[in-house]
């Protein structure tokens, strides 16, 4: 089949069993590839009610059909599960190489179940694919387990790992792979953990099938070429994404001291231009990437000093902003050590943040903690990242829940400023007084998350936009955000985002290329069809990913109790207390505005009052084959 | 024609490895490249390129004199080539494939393909222009 590997893998670790499945075209014709699949699997294979940390749960890693090929950052990998966090539907993707490693291994997906004897590791050499035991790499951190296992098995080798808090099963422990990629969100790191799996390296020597290889190649030089000529392009890649930090600070949008505010004065100390002038050794690119976001360095600080990738956006936002350090160097080996640790930036940062809050109004004690500890104190955040992700004491067991669940225990008013949607850490936007962004939090399917609607932007200025465009033309002013747009509007913007940017999740390739630089979508559908040699407009793939959109919410609706409207609101901070300070004081979202954007959003949706896909919806987007209705 | 190569540029992204198997063998893979890229990770903390200088090692140690030089280019005549593999062994690069199919070694013959892709300017063709350039 043109354009994909051609196989499924399946490994069953209970039971030592692997095997070979053909890809079927149905799958690919219905779901495309990447999230499609993980949706799509979860739907038909995970038991209902499955504990996450279960053997059958399944830990699935999906491609696209875009995954390897010759275009702009044809290098996306998806896992997929039920979320140890939200104990919902779960997806985490990464860049970097693996995707493509697998892809030329021979497969477009790997689905896992079961539970390892003994600590290990998978090993996958094109047709030869082993469970073998990890005693060496367990209790290694995520990046020294990668370097061992580099010398161990040779350069050729793609690895992801996981960290001690996976190993510990912390709700949001990450994937790492290639010295500083994540797939951060939803605890699926944990899930790995809970498999007894440390590792999966794989290398893989075959090549992918496609319908035209000359028409496919000229059409990715064009990809490249049209790439490199936006204004973007030389714009945008030195910083990467940290490049945004001064403009959200400006806007009002930059998550502070757990969210209390929206503004710090030391971002020019946080930003992009620190990052170049004070950690980075080199661009760092994922596969086939003309703009690479990751920025490798090397970081000096009183606590320690560290070689790590990053620090990106969000976590400049949630350590410099939400736990207030200081300097560059101090947020990047707080990522270092993350990273190491094998725990999500965006939630061990909040974490961190939401007990620093609590510690603050005396609503945990010192002895509790083990010592005391306040924002912008780096000894303060590593010794709390410690602490939750080795499950240190009783409070770092408990921290290790994540924000939810930790404020249900401690109670005293600090569930309302556990900062989460889902069970799921709020990333790095403040949205107070940017209602369209609110409400992308509000519904993104794994939980609080930016990157299934970013529409920051529409609050700002109104319109869609590309990122480099939107921070050239600068903030303040009657750009601030006004929080004058209706919700409609808002439901619309949000919808349109969470159909396009989750399209580049089914092929397999970076949105940042479309999204930072204003490369059209038109593009991808071309190559998917000069790669694949079916037909397919971009109109196609967005009917595709909106029919995804309702599966992942039908999976959360089967597998949560009592899901529904009530896990679609934002943490009580942001709709009875004020902004406080910066330029948006004074702005608080009402929970009546919070209602008509659900409203608004459920009816363009269809779906009913409670959030819930109507059964003439579900039949509309095409999924009335797949769930009873 | 030459190729320079600016390790400080490069970014680890591998399409010139894509490119090259693609236009030499029309396959789509990272495997069949003719140079390689090492990640010096956790540190140093950058990339080296390893390519083909067309130092003749290869013909060198050919047994049966397959490995000839054309205009600055070695070049495998695979007719006479008995595949034993011995320049493969002793290519200092290590950036010298054996071919699946037919078991032949294959090796960079300087189509410059790796510079006309790559959009960082790591690897960068030494037309007269540019020698000019640069010195």
């Amino acid at each position: 089949m043109d354009g994909y590997a051609g196989k499924i893998l399946r490994i069953d670790l209970t039971g030592e069993k692997i095997s070979k499945e053909k890809l079927q075209q149905k799958l690919c014709k219905e779901f495309i590839g990447g999230r499609g699949f993980v949706a799509k699997t979860l739907y038909d294979e995970l038991p209902p009610d499955t504990d996450p940390f279960g053997e059958k749960n399944l830990f699935i890693i999906a491609t696209g059909p875009l995954s390897g090929h010759f275009l702009p950052a044809s290098g996306k990998t998806h896992f997929g599960s039920k979320s140890p966090a939200t104990g919902g539907y779960a997806d985490s993707n990464m860049g970097g190489h693996f995707g493509p490693a697998l892809k030329y291994a021979g497969y477009d997906m790997a689905v896992i179940i079961g539970k390892a004897k003994v600590p290990s590791y998978l090993y996958i050499k094109d047709d030869t694919v082993e469970i073998r035991p990890a005693k060496a790499y367990w209790g290694k951190g995520s990046l020294a387990c990668e370097e061992m296992m580099k010398k161990d098995l040779g350069e050729g080798f793609q690895i992801l790992t996981i960290g001690p808090a996976g190993e510990k099963l912390v709700k949001f422990a990450c994937i790492s792979h290639d010295f500083g990629r994540q797939a951060g969100r939803t605890g699926i790191g944990a899930v790995l953990g809970s498999k007894n799996i440390k590792a999966i390296a794989v290398k893989g020597t075959g090549s992918i099938p496609v319908w035209d290889i000359e028409k496919a190649y000229a059409k990715g030089r064009q990809a490249f070429k049209k790439v490199s000529e936006k204004p973007g392009f030389k714009g945008w890649t030195p910083e990467g994404t940290a490049g945004i930090t001064d403009w959200v600070n400006e806007v009002g949008a930059f998550p502070t001291k757990n969210f209390q505010t929206s503004h710090i004065d030391h971002s020019h100390m946080i930003n992009g231009k620190k990052v170049l002038e004070r950690l980075k050794i080199t661009d760092k690119g994922c596969y086939c990437c003309p703009t690479p976001c990751g920025k490798y360095g090397h970081t000096k600080t009183a606590a320690g000093s560290a070689y790590m990738e990053g620090p990106e956006f969000e976590t400049i936002a949630l350590f410099g902003g939400s736990c207030m350090l200081k300097t560059i160097e101090e947020v990047a080996y707080a990522n270092f050590l993350c990273d190491e640790l094998g725990i999500d930036t965006i939630s061990g940062a909040s974490v961190a943040a939401f007990t620093i809050e609590c510690f603050e109004k005396g609503i945990i004690s010192p002895e509790e903690i083990g010592k005391k500890i306040e924002f912008g104190d780096l000894e303060s955040i590593i010794y709390l990242l410690n602490l939750m992700s080795l499950r240190q004491n009783d409070l770092g067991d408990l921290l290790s829940q994540g924000v939810k669940i930790a404020s249900e225990k401690i109670k005293n008013g600090s569930e309302k400023f556990a900062i989460h949607v889902k069970g799921l850490e709020w990333t790095g936007y403040e949205c107070r007084n940017a209602p369209s962004m609110m409400l992308a939090y509000m519904t993104a399917d794994i939980g609080a998350h930016h990157n299934r609607a970013w529409v920051l932007g529409h609050d700002v200025v109104g319109a869609a936009t590309n990122v480099h465009d939107l921070i050239t033309a600068g903030a303040g002013g009657d750009k601030r955000p006004k929080a004058i747009v209706s919700g409609r509007d808002s439901a619309r913007f949000v919808i349109d985002s969470q159909h396009t940017r989750p399209a580049f999740d089914l092929l397999g390739c970076c949105r940042l290329q479309m999204m930072e630089l204003g490369f059209e979508v038109e593009n991808y559908a071309e190559l998917y069809s000069v790669i694949t040699g079916k037909e397919i407009t971009w109109d196609d793939l967005i009917k595709i990913s909106e029919k995804v959109w309702n599966l992942t919410r039908m999976i959360s609706a089967r597998e949560i109790k009592d899901f529904g409207r009530r896990l679609d609101y934002p943490p009580p901070r942001f709709y009875e207390e004020p902004t406080p300070s910066g330029p948006n004081k004074g702005h608080c979202i009402s929970l009546e505005k919070l209602d008509e954007l659900l409203d608004a959003y459920y009816s363009a949706r269809g779906w009913d009052k409670n959030g819930i896909p109507t059964k003439e919806t579900l039949v509309r987007v095409g999924l009335k084959d797949m769930i009873k209705l | 024609m030459n190729l320079i190569f600016n390790h400080e540029n490069c970014s680890g992204c591998g399409i010139c490895k894509l490119a090259c198997s693609i236009i030499n063998f029309k396959q789509v893979t990272s495997a069949r490249a003719l140079l390689r890229i090492e990640g010096l990770f956790p540190a140093p903390g950058h990339y080296q390129i390893h390519f083909c200088d067309q130092c003749g090692a290869c013909a060198d140690v050919c047994p049966v004199d397959a490995i000839t030089l054309e205009d600055g280019i070695y070049r495998i005549n695979e007719e006479d080539c008995t595949a034993c593999h011995e320049c493969v062994e002793a290519c200092p690069q290590s950036v010298m494939i054996i071919k699946d199919e037919d078991d032949m070694p294959a090796k960079c013959i300087l189509c410059g393909e790796c510079a006309i892709v790559c959009p960082r300017e790591a690897i960068i063709l030494s037309t007269e222009e540019n020698l000019k350039e640069i010195s």
